[in-house]
């Protein structure tokens, strides 16, 4: 019990602390790419900034609009911050000589836990949206709702591709069944389709019909302030860091290394893939523009879905056979 | 729509230059800690210029005011008692004040001087909390006696001339203390912070 509650309290911080330099890097890597510098001001390069902007969010003040209604306006980015959170309870980060994982608690049917617990993170955004009680955030939050409903299918069923390939839902086992080849090589497809789909889920350019600065000022947080608004802006780069981890763990290996080079360890292996997953998430914000919602939708219906249900029935066929 | 929504060429396309971006040469001029170098006429905060005996140019004609398309500038002329002269000529400037907040910079004052006296310098930092602080008279317009007479601008060699620094001196932006009374002259008093609470 100790153990656990240890072990959680580390990987809070853990997670935390890469929350606020994914943040900051995420605005070093758009200021290079935008020909600027980027934050650099407070502190060596930059590196105290996310301890800056903490400070500036706690002293905010904390507004309710009138309209809103308190108690779920209050709770909606709980919702968002305690789901993003509650990921990490499963996910491994590594494993030790004997196959026992480097994880809070091994699940053995990990990837379905972890489906729910994202499924109720968008709750935190529509219930955020609706209570708010103006147009803008109502707008973000039926988005919100309707996108997540339009890619998760997508999603979900790229991950039973992998599921059916290596015959398991536990997060290890799956490691496990990629030591000879990695996932994203036989389900190209599937990866294809769950990076599209990750960014979506996590709302991020080119798919953030939610937020929508230019059209929707926020979105669904418009409203929220200070620490409130703050605990989205988490939710939010912590969920970037939980599909970055599924990447990896499903389609890129997780801690295994490529091409036999072992004399690293396996966690170095997993930061690196996970590390190059957020990087391209950065960089595809500064590149595209955000889709139009139509779009978006179509995309998400009649050009994903088909896909991935084509991916699966070729994989079921593929499984079968052998 | 086929065509926007599989248009995966120009996506990987744009994702190249964005990479390609991220190594390139950065424009940025880090500003307070890295000052650009102006072209020798530019036209920022103004200086009244002394003779190289330390008597001031001005001669208090008003030329400079009449020329003002803004109405920023207020001289009041006087006559030189000839024992204490302040410029070599019949009369001085007793008063001398230039409301920066009206000011377009247009540099016609310099133009209209008779004698070189009012320049426009380099200079362009002058932010300041309170709205008073941008009146500037004569004890922060005059080059001090001890830093020299003032540079017209066909002399200055790169812009910025050497006594730059010279104005975080003069503007005392954050110290009430060492505040301007705006249009006070002559000794420096404690600046009264009027249309501010307390
Ligand atoms: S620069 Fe132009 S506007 Fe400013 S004081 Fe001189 S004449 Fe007036
Ligand atoms: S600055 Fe030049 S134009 Fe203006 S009053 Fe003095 S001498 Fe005349």
């Amino acid at each position: 019990m100790l153990i656990v509650l240890v072990k959680s309290a580390v990987l809070l911080l853990v997670v935390i602390t890469t929350f606020a330099y994914a943040m900051l890097f995420e605005r070093k890597i758009m200021g290079w790419m935008q020909l600027r510098p980027g934050p650099n001001r407070v502190g060596p390069w930059g590196l105290l900034q996310p301890a800056a902007d903490a400070a500036k969010l706690i002293l905010k003040e904390d507004l309710t609009p009138k309209t809103a209604d308190p108690l779920i306006y209050r709770l909606a980015p709980f919702i968002s911050l305690l789901t993003a959170f509650a990921v990490y309870a499963i996910v491994p980060f590594g494993a030790n000589g004997d196959g026992s994982p480097w994880a809070i608690g091994d699940v053995n049917a990990g990837i379905l836990f972890l489906m729910a617990i994202s499924s109720i993170g968008v709750y935190g955004i529509s219930l955020g949206g609706w209570a708010s009680g103006s147009k803008f955030p109502l707008l973000g939050a039926v988005r919100g709702t309707a996108q997540m409903i339009s890619y998760e299918l997508s999603m979900s069923l790229s991950f039973v591709g992998v599921l059916m390939l290596a015959g398991t839902t536990s997060l290890t086992g799956i490691v496990n069944a990629q030591e000879r080849v990695w996932f994203f090589i036989p389900q190209a497809l599937g990866f294809i389709i769950y990076v599209i789909t990750a960014v979506a889920e996590t709302n991020r350019t080119p798919f953030d019909l939610v937020e929508a600065e230019t059209e929707l000022v926020g979105g669904f947080h418009t409203e929220y302030s200070g620490l409130r608004f703050g605990s989205f802006f988490i939710a939010e780069y912590v969920n970037m860091l939980t599909v970055s981890c599924i990447a990896s763990l499903l389609f890129l290996g997780g801690w295994n290394a490529p091409f036999g080079l072992t004399m690293l360890p396996g966690i170095v292996w997993f930061v690196l893939k996970v590390g190059a997953f957020m990087f391209f998430y950065m960089w595809l914000r500064a590149t595209l523009p955000r889709f139009r919602y139509d779009r978006l939708m179509t995309f998400g219906w009649k050009v994903l879905l088909p896909i991935a249900t084509l991916n699966l029935v070729a994989t079921a066929a593929w499984v079968a056979l052998h | 729509m086929r065509k926007q929504l599989f248009n995966v060429g120009a996506i990987l396309q744009g994702l190249g230059i964005t990479f390609k971006y991220m190594f390139a040469r950065r424009p940025t001029i880090e500003y307070p800690s890295v000052k650009k170098q102006h072209a020798p006429r530019f036209h920022g905060l103004h200086e009244l210029r002394r003779y190289a005996d330390g008597k001031e140019r001005c001669i208090g004609c008003e030329l400079c005011s009449s020329a003002c398309p803004a109405n920023a500038i207020t001289v009041i002329g006087a006559e030189n008692a000839p024992d204490a002269r302040v410029s070599p000529g019949e009369r001085h400037a007793a008063s001398y004040e230039i409301d920066e907040l009206r000011c377009i910079f247009c540099g016609l004052c310099e133009e209209a001087c008779p004698t070189d006296a009012i320049v426009l310098t380099p200079r362009f930092e002058m932010a300041d909390y309170r709205r008073g602080a941008f009146v500037y008279s004569k004890d922060r317009l005059l080059v001090p006696s001890d830093v020299g007479v003032g540079t017209p601008p066909d002399e200055r060699p790169n812009g910025i001339p050497a006594d730059l620094g010279r104005v975080a001196e003069v503007k005392s932006t954050m110290n009430v203390d060492r505040g301007y009374s705006a249009t006070h002259r002559g000794e420096v008093l404690k600046t009264e912070r009027k249309g501010l609470a307390g």
